[in-house]
């Protein structure tokens, strides 16, 4: 079975529990990666998704279960061990999270010179090919502060493949950005799947985007997978929940009213 | 008894964050050797660190001096003894008036800039990405400014004490007339390169540790949002101060206190 399972799926979830105060945000999830596939993660803001990806990136600890990346559990390894295989993956923040005190280049040249003694030479070449292929060569000189939210989602995209990972993780890659920006990294992103052999995960809630370039998708919601299949697979969903989450409908299941008392009530309490 | 769970929860609190903090100070020392090998770092941060401080530390110093020369002409000239003015000058700024005057400058000024550079680090996530990307935020971020404070406190104190002095020397003898010779020759006299000077800059260093740790665990601790790193650098300030005061005390007593 784990041989099999090693070749299938490069992460494996198994009844990962996560607790943050009395909340438990996750409690009982399953979830695999296929190697050199798409993965997306759905769901509504607030659900864990980023605390997900922090999870596998071994930031935080589950309160119960496992996180398995290229066969190796994630929360039982020793700093070394962990920082090598973090070396091996590649986190893009919603944020960007760039060095605001960094260029450009060396902020595409950071991870490398960290973690190598290449020549400078080098570095600038491979600095110039990991900005060229999000498009960007030609703002290696621009400091973060003078980027749009676009073009620094793509130069921190950059740096997450300047040691050419084996897989990315992308945190809300389309929240915030304009059409044109959203549909170049859409692009980008599927581009890198194919042409790097990447293993991508997908976190976000822009259903038409992440729809359109996941292999598998799953949605998640209160902590449990509630729904996962290929995209056509979900659209056609028996959950009423999936449903109404992949056609964007503002009532349904998941109530448009944050739970309160009665209306009239309420309005009528502030008389006494 | 909601009081009490109150005050236990606060106290429980309070101790938490002391123990994560001394934690953090182990994390950053046993960090420090890293840095023999990456000095331009530490270079960078002495001259982010240090520069900022600079000018505030030297005008300071200048004044706190031209005080000292006239308070202590006006006293000393009711004894007779005004030409004691060097050493009055010289003794106070070196042992005391220096090292603490200094170290709550570079509290408010560098300590302030330290935590609220780190905590918008925080904030943006910039720390978080540097853990994903495998580089150590204490050793690459937090252990170079660590250092750099620690290095960067006795120069300033020594700055301000040097400036100091040529204050008190400006108003004692370019205004009120002692007598040149005097006061130069009873400071060399009389200040102990042990006892005074070394006593001295045990303090700065003393500080240099204690604020730039305090800095730079209220940055990487804070929340981080913006109300977070504006509280957290409150904190810094305050605490800095109060730890400087107090360790001042504590320094004092057992350099020249023969208790
Ligand atoms: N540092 C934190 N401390 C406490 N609660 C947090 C923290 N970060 C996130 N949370 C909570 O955990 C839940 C999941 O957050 P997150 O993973 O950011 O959700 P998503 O990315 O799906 O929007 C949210 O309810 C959030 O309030
Ligand atoms: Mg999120």
């Amino acid at each position: 079975m784990s041989q099999d399972g090693e070749q299938q799926s490069l992460v494996e979830i198994r009844g990962l529990r996560f607790v943050r105060g009395t909340r438990a945000i996750f409690d009982g999830l399953d979830i695999d990666i296929a190697r050199g596939k798409v993965t997306a993660i759905m769901g509504p803001s607030g659900t864990g998704k980023t605390t997900l990806l922090k999870l596998i990136g071994g930031q935080l600890r589950p309160t119960a279960g496992t996180v398995t990346v290229d066969g190796q559990n994630v929360h039982r390894l020793r700093r070394g061990g962990l920082y090598s295989l973090r070396k091996r993956m590649g986190m893009l923040f919603q944020s960007g999270a760039l060095l605001t005190d960094l260029s450009v280049y060396d902020n595409v040249a950071f991870p490398l010179r960290e973690h190598t003694d290449l020549p400078e030479v080098m570095v600038r070449d491979l600095v110039l090919m990991k900005l060229q292929a999000v498009g960007l060569r030609g703002a290696r000189d621009l400091m973060p502060s003078e980027l749009s939210g676009g073009m620094a989602r793509r130069i921190a995209l950059a740096r997450a493949i300047a040691l050419d990972p084996m897989m990315i993780m992308y945190d809300e890659p389309f929240t915030g950005l304009d059409p044109i920006s959203k549909a170049a990294i859409v692009e980008l992103i599927d581009t890198l799947n194919e042409a790097l052999g990447l293993t991508s995960i997908v976190v976000s809630h822009d259903v038409q985007e992440t729809a359109a370039i996941s292999d598998y998708i799953y949605v998640l919601a209160e902590g449990k997978v509630v729904g996962q299949g290929t995209p056509d697979e979900l659209r056609a969903s028996p959950s009423e929940w999936v449903r109404q989450f992949m056609q964007g409908l503002p009532d349904g299941p998941v109530p448009y009213h944050y739970p309160a008392t009665d209306y009239a009530e309420d309005l009528l309490a502030g008389n006494g | 008894m909601n009081a009490l769970a109150r005050l236990g929860r606060t106290g429980l609190a309070f101790f938490e964050r002391l123990g994560r903090g001394h934690v953090f100070l182990a994390q950053m020392l046993y960090g420090l050797p890293s840095m023999l090998l990456r000095p331009r770092l530490v270079v960078q941060q002495i001259y982010s660190v240090g520069v900022l401080s600079l000018l505030i530390i030297a005008v300071s110093g200048l004044f706190v001096g031209m005080v000292l020369g006239l308070q202590g002409y006006n006293t000393l000239s009711d004894f007779g003894a005004a030409e004691s003015l060097g050493v009055m000058v010289a003794l106070t700024l070196v042992r005391e008036l220096g090292p603490v005057v200094a170290a709550l400058l570079y509290g408010g000024r560098a300590g302030s800039a330290l935590t609220a550079e780190i905590g918008l680090m925080k904030a943006t996530e910039q720390l978080s990405g540097m853990e994903m990307m495998a580089v150590d935020p204490v050793r690459r971020v937090i252990v170079p400014r660590f250092l750099a404070g620690m290095i960067v406190m006795p120069l300033l104190a020594a700055i301000f004490s040097a400036i100091g002095v040529y204050g008190g020397y400006f108003v004692g003898v370019g205004l009120l007339g002692v007598d040149e010779g005097a006061f130069w020759s009873q400071m060399q006299a009389n200040v102990d390169l042990h006892e005074d000077i070394l006593n001295g800059v045990i303090k700065s260093v003393v500080f240099g540790v204690v604020v730039t740790w305090i800095a730079v665990f209220e940055g990487y601790d804070c929340v981080p949002t913006s109300e977070g790193v504006s509280r957290a650098t409150t904190r810094t300030v305050v605490h800095s101060a109060l730890a400087v005061l107090g360790l001042d005390f504590v320094l004092t007593a057992l350099m020249f206190g023969d208790v």
